[in-house]
Order: structure tokens, then C-alpha cells, then sequence
């Protein structure tokens, strides 16, 4: 009923699966360089250099007040206009994602470091911790519990923006259930219906377990 | 003195504990009690009830006769202060004061303004009135929340341990206020760690612990020679002669 | 760059400019409406429309929009419910959006501390008074930097919208792009576009964020960066004294 027969049809499930497996694909490797890049540049942005800062901070303003389907416009398209580049859209998705997942991973960062309080600092300056010393036994335990609930926060929202990729021609989840719904226009009208339903069933089912697992993490260590 | 106060065997639970065991006090028309126990012993818990804040599991109370708990409305004969500062944070000193006349009781504006300022002037508060709580120190807030409570001519004032988050330096001005309430006659139920300032404005004093009443009796004889051990264990917890012995 | 093709895209993407912003201001209207409602729903605890707004706030913020609006757009009439293209994006908007701003101002009324409800409730003022004077205005103050942070992100949302054929700006990008291939001047003005939308709202957010902010939150955050640098001066002065 309503095309979800659709769905079981021959390789079909295997295909949806496949192209969400693409998109799951891009997000991992995206959050895999965001995060260290992010570290870094949250501590840059934590730090005292005003002109590292200032540059950071448009920078970092620029990819997280852009639509990241602009983003993705602008490399996909921009790079072979100036550049000459040709690059893929799975590439393309993957050097947005990174830049975005960076500049939110850093602010996060940031955040994280600023909610320390000063006089965390000077109770172990005044207990005889070297400044490294700090650093390893006090500020860094305490930013990483901190930092893997948002951190997964940010993968799930990796999850759902890497969707966008249809829009540049990469085969994802939802290009392939517009494919099997074209494949069977003639024996299953309705088809757009429940494969859709089941794409949206898919996404949710992936960004709810990570939701979940955030918030148990954020309780937990709160 | 008639009684205005009534409370017949009250019973608090919170789950399995329970915070207040068969209780039963009065307190008269124009009378100061004053209640002292350990930190947990129940007796903010008391005062809430007594202001319909919580729900209770045994026993009555009665304001004038009147049970308080039916209609689930608010008796407007109690009035109650809090120990962290109340004062709504978005509204002017005034505003706070004018607010539950002008909305709840429909009086005039112009008269409750002058009411307020006349208020405000007796606990020194002149000139605070179009400050915001931010504004303020802790003290000030504190006698502000108390003009907001008695332009609502409340015959029963409940009073939370309503010095507690303050500075030291601020506590005196703000019982000095309490301590002129005592004198024009109000009724009221204190709660309070301040054993001089309790000393001085009780009319009696009733010990809590365990959720019970341990002890009642006139000020004198509470703190010089109480009937319980209990409350000499008490009271020598405020004194540090033990430790240098 | 070719000025001539900028003059000429220019009206292009006015239009497209504005569709984005009536089509976005229309869906968050709406989202502002689905989250106070939801928002009150849980914060008053409302049996079985809570556990009903519950599904819906996860439904909605686990799926991204692209996913919502095919499935209204294209999976929806299937069954019979057709909507044509600016209702679609104006109601996925609102079903992203509403959870979004539900959240914002459940977390609002939450913040707004127990003692003045209770408060409110000895001074005899019955629940919707103490809703309407005390509770909503210190919750709507609280709630203003992340309710504008909300705002920027379903503008950014809107982005999609050309996915059914809205002719929005990624659209008028793509068509120009795919027709003449004047990739730079149609990337310069959907960034300057977006940017002309986006710029001003974010700036506002950041100004109210330092301006108003709950009047309590901000002075105890003011008094202590004031403490912080007195305590650092001391500690400089101190590492002086030792020096000497």
C-alpha cells in the first residue's frame, strides 16, 4: 500500500541503504577533520593574539551565517570557475562540511574553555600546577566532558545537512528513492509516498539514536 | 486574644519521609512566634503549608476558622516573605509593590501608589521606588519584598528565613523593619537563625525537630533554661564555649 | 567580474530575494505560534498533548527539512494531499521551525525561578495573572538571543526551498549558472543576497544579546568579569611584591 511494497522490491532497500550509507559517509569523514581543526581554532579564539582572532572571527562568521548550500554552491561551482578545478560532489560536500563542522567545532570550543573560571586557574597556580600541568590535569578533563555531547550534537546536524547533496548531483539517500520511485511510475503510482515516508523514517532514525545517546551523555556528566 | 491561627495535626509527606508529624499550634491576634530547629527539621515546610504552597496529607489548617486549603485559592489573610529574593526582576520597586493590589484586589492606583511610597518611606525606601531589584542590595530587596506583602493588609505574616542569603551588615536593617512590625502589633510566624534577634521580638518560641514539636515555651525560658535537652544541644550549637573547652 | 551581467542578474535576484523572505517571515510566523503553544503545552504539563508535542519536537528535529519537504511535496499528494510549492515551503519551515522555537521558550518559562510563581501566588494572583506578569515577561527576556539564533537558522533553512521549485535564490544561482554559465557573477550576488538578509538580523542578535538579556544574569556576569579583573590586578601586584 501506498508504494512502501515498493521499498522491498528487488535491490531496492539495499540501494536506499547504500545512499544513506554515501551521506553517513561524507558526515563521518567531515566530522573527522572538523574536530581537530575546530579544537585548534577554538583555542586560537580563546587565546589573547588580536590579530589571529579577528581574522578567525570573519572567517568563522562567514561559514556560519551562509546557508551551507550556498557553501556547497560556492565550491562545487565556484572552484571550476576560478580554478579550473573539477572536483566531485562527494569532494565538494566533504571540504563544506569540514570548513562548516570546523568554525562550529571551534565556537563550541571556545565556549567550553571561557566556562572555566578564573579561579580555577589560580587555585592551581596557588597549589604549585605549572601551567601545563593545568592544562592536562584540570581545564582539559573538564572541556572534553563538556565537549562529546555537543560534539554529537554536531554530528547528528552533520547528518541532516549532508541531505543537501542531492542538490549537487551526489547519489544519496534521497537521489536513489527518486530513482526507484521513476523506475516504477508504471506498476507503483503512488510509490513517492511511501518511499519518501521511509527516507524520512531512515534519517530520523539515524539522528535520533545519536540525539539520545547526546543527552544521556549531557545528564551523565552535567 | 482570639486565635487567627489554627493548625490541627498536620501531617507533610514528601514521598516516604515525613517532614512535618502531627503538628498542632496556635497563634493569637497580634502575637510574634518565632520558630527554631536544625537546618531540615521541617520548619520552612511548616510556613508553606500554612501559605497553601503545599499540599498536605493529614490535619487541617484555619485562618480565622476558615480552612485554608479549600477552593485552592490563595487565603488573602496570609501574606509570606521568602529567604532568596522574590522581587520580580522586570518590574520597578513600585510596580512589584503595586502589581497584587491594583490586579487582585482591583483598588484604586492612585491610592495604592501613596500607600506604597508611604510604606517604602517607613523602611527607608524613599527614593528606591522606580529603581529595578538589580539595582538594589540584598537588604534592600528584602525590605521591599516585605512592603509588597503588606500593602496586601495580610493578618498573618509568614517570614522564611528571609535573612539567610544576606550579608551580614545587612541583616540589621532589615529585622529592625520585622522588629517594628512586632511593635505596631502584627501577627507573625518567623523562622530565622538570628537567636538574638528571636530573643527579642518572640512572643514565643516553638523548637522543631524531626518534624515534630519539641518545645514551647516564652523566650526567657527557651534560651536560658529550656525543658528539653534537645533544645540545650540546640542552642549550644550557636555558642563556642564547648570548643574552647 | 562583468558589471554588465551583475546589472542584469541584479532584478533576478531581488526577486528571488524577496520570495525567500516573505516565504521565510511566513514560516517563521508560524513557527513562533506551533512553539508557544507546544512551549506551554509542556511547560504546564498537559497530559497526552504533552506526549503529542513530545513526538512531534523529535520528529521534527531529527529530520532535516529537505527530507520534510519532499515528503510534503512530492509524498504527500500521493495520498491525497497536494499543496503547491509556497505552502509546502512556508509549512515545513513551520514544522522545522516549531520545534525549534517550542524548545527556545520551554527552556524560557523553565528558567524563570519557582519563587515568583510563588510569590505571584501569595499576593492572590490566580494563574493567568501570574502567567501574563510575572512568567512571560522574564521568560520572553531570556528567550530573546537564542529565539534570534533560531530566527538566522530557519533563514539559512530556507535555502532548500528550490528543491520544489520554489524560484527562490538557489534557484536563480543554479538556473543562471546552469544556462550561461556566468558562475562568478551569480555566486557574488547569491553571497551578497544572503548576506544583505542574514547580516542584519545576526547583528541585531548580537546587539540584544549584549543590550537586554535578563536583567538578573547580566548584572552577576558584569560583577563578576569586574571581580575576575580585580583578582587578576591583585595577583599581578602580588607577583610584583614578590619580585621587589
Amino acid at each position: 500500500m501506498w508504494g512502501i511494497e515498493v521499498i522491498f522490491k528487488g535491490k531496492n532497500l539495499i540501494r536506499l541503504l547504500g545512499g544513506l550509507g554515501t551521506a553517513l559517509e561524507i558526515s563521518l569523514i567531515a566530522v573527522a577533520i572538523s574536530i581537530p581543526i575546530g579544537i585548534i581554532l577554538g583555542i586560537l579564539m580563546a587565546g589573547r593574539n588580536p590579530v589571529i582572532k579577528a581574522i578567525l572571527r570573519v572567517y568563522l562568521d562567514f561559514v556560519r551565517i551562509m546557508p551551507q548550500l550556498v557553501l556547497l554552491f560556492l565550491v562545487f561551482f565556484g572552484t571550476t570557475k576560478v580554478w579550473g578545478w573539477d572536483l566531485s560532489g562527494e569532494v565538494s560536500a566533504v571540504i563544506v562540511f569540514s570548513m562548516w563542522g570546523a568554525a562550529e567545532m571551534s565556537d563550541l570550543v571556545r565556549g567550553a574553555l571561557n566556562a572555566i573560571p578564573q579561579h580555577q586557574y589560580e587555585s592551581a597556580q596557588s597549589l604549585g600546577f605549572t601551567p601545563l600541568q593545568t592544562k592536562i590535569y584540570i581545564v582539559i578533563p573538564q572541556c572534553v566532558r563538556r565537549l562529546i555531547p555537543l560534539s554529537i550534537n554536531l554530528i547528528t546536524r552533520m547528518v541532516k545537512t549532508t541531505s543537501l547533496v542531492l542538490m549537487i548531483g551526489v547519489v544519496e539517500v534521497l537521489k536513489v528513492a527518486q530513482q526507484i520511485i521513476e523506475a516504477n511510475r508504471m506498476s507503483a503510482p503512488n510509490a513517492a509516498f511511501g518511499v519518501y515516508l521511509f527516507v524520512f523514517a531512515l534519517y530520523f532514525a539515524v539522528c535520533f539514536v545519536l540525539s539520545i545517546a547526546a543527552r544521556k551523555l549531557e545528564k551523565k556528566w552535567s | 486574644m482570639p486565635e487567627l491561627l489554627k493548625v490541627n495535626n498536620l501531617i507533610k509527606r514528601f514521598g516516604d519521609s515525613t517532614v512535618l508529624d502531627d503538628i498542632s499550634l496556635t497563634v493569637k491576634k497580634g502575637e510574634v512566634v518565632v520558630i527554631l530547629g536544625p537546618s531540615g527539621c521541617g520548619k520552612s515546610t511548616l510556613l508553606r503549608c500554612i501559605n497553601a504552597l503545599e499540599d498536605i496529607q493529614g490535619g487541617e489548617i484555619l485562618i480565622d476558622g476558615e480552612n485554608i486549603l479549600t477552593g485552592g485559592k490563595h487565603n488573602s489573610k496570609v501574606g509570606m516573605v521568602f529567604q532568596s529574593y522574590d522581587l520580580f526582576p522586570h518590574l520597578t520597586v513600585l510596580d512589584n509593590i503595586t502589581l497584587a493590589p491594583c490586579k487582585v484586589q482591583k483598588r484604586d492606583k492612585a491610592q495604592v501608589r501613596d500607600e506604597a511610597r508611604e510604606l517604602l518611606k517607613r523602611v527607608g525606601l524613599f527614593d528606591k521606588e522606580k529603581s529595578y531589584p538589580r539595582e538594589l542590595s540584598g537588604g534592600q530587596k528584602q525590605r521591599a519584598a516585605i512592603v509588597r506583602s503588606l500593602i496586601m493588609h495580610p493578618e498573618l505574616l509568614l517570614f522564611d528565613e528571609v535573612t539567610a542569603a544576606l550579608d551580614p551588615e545587612m541583616v540589621r536593617e532589615v529585622l529592625e523593619v520585622i522588629l517594628d512590625l512586632a511593635k505596631q502589633g502584627k501577627t507573625m510566624m518567623i523562622v530565622t537563625h538570628e537567636m538574638q534577634f528571636a530573643r527579642a521580638i518572640a512572643d514565643r518560641v516553638i523548637m522543631i525537630d524531626g518534624g515534630k514539636i519539641i518545645e514551647e515555651n516564652p523566650p526567657e525560658r527557651f534560651f536560658t533554661n529550656p525543658d528539653t535537652e534537645r533544645a540545650r544541644q540546640f542552642l549550644n550549637t550557636f555558642t563556642y564555649e564547648s570548643v574552647r573547652a | 567580474m562583468n558589471a554588465e551581467v551583475l546589472n542584469e542578474y541584479l532584478p533576478l535576484f531581488g526577486n528571488a530575494a524577496l520570495l525567500t523572505v516573505w516565504l521565510g517571515l511566513a514560516g517563521i510566523g508560524l513557527s513562533i505560534v506551533i512553539g508557544l503553544i507546544c512551549s506551554l503545552v509542556q511547560f504546564y504539563k498537559i497530559p497526552v498533548a504533552r506526549q503529542i508535542v513530545r513526538i512531534y519536537i523529535e520528529l521534527s528535529r531529527n529530520t532535516p527539512l529537505l527530507i520534510q519537504l519532499f515528503f510534503i511535496y512530492y509524498g504527500l499528494p500521493k495520498i491525497g494531499i497536494k499543496t503547491d510549492p509556497a505552502v509546502c515551503g512556508v509549512v515545513g519551515l513551520a514544522f522545522l521551525g516549531g520545534s525549534y522555537m517550542a524548545e527556545t521558550f520551554r527552556s524560557g518559562l523553565e528558567a524563570v525561578d519557582k519563587v515568583h510563581s510563588e510569590s505571584a501566588f501569595t499576593l492572590g494572583l490566580n494563574k493567568l495573572q501570574t502567567f501574563i506578569y510575572v512568567i512571560l515577561p522574564q521568560a520572553l527576556s531570556t528567550s530573546i538571543p537564542p529565539f534570534v539564533a533560531n530566527v538566522i537558522f530557519l533563514l539559512k533553512e530556507t535555502s532548500v526551498f528550490s528543491a520544489v521549485s520554489l524560484m527562490d535564490l538557489m534557484f536563480t544561482a543554479k538556473d543562471l549558472i546552469g544556462l550561461y554559465y556566468n558562475t562568478t557573477e551569480s555566486l557574488f550576488l547569491l553571497v551578497v543576497f544572503y548576506l544583505i538578509i542574514l547580516l542584519p538580523v545576526s547583528l541585531l542578535g548580537t546587539y540584544l544579546e549584549h543590550k537586554l538579556g535578563t536583567p538578573g544574569v547580566r548584572q552577576s556576569i558584569r560583577k563578576n568579569a569586574a571581580s575576575r579583573k580585580e583578582r587578576k590586578t591583585t595577583i599581578k601586584e602580588g607577583v610584583v611584591n614578590v619580585g621587589n
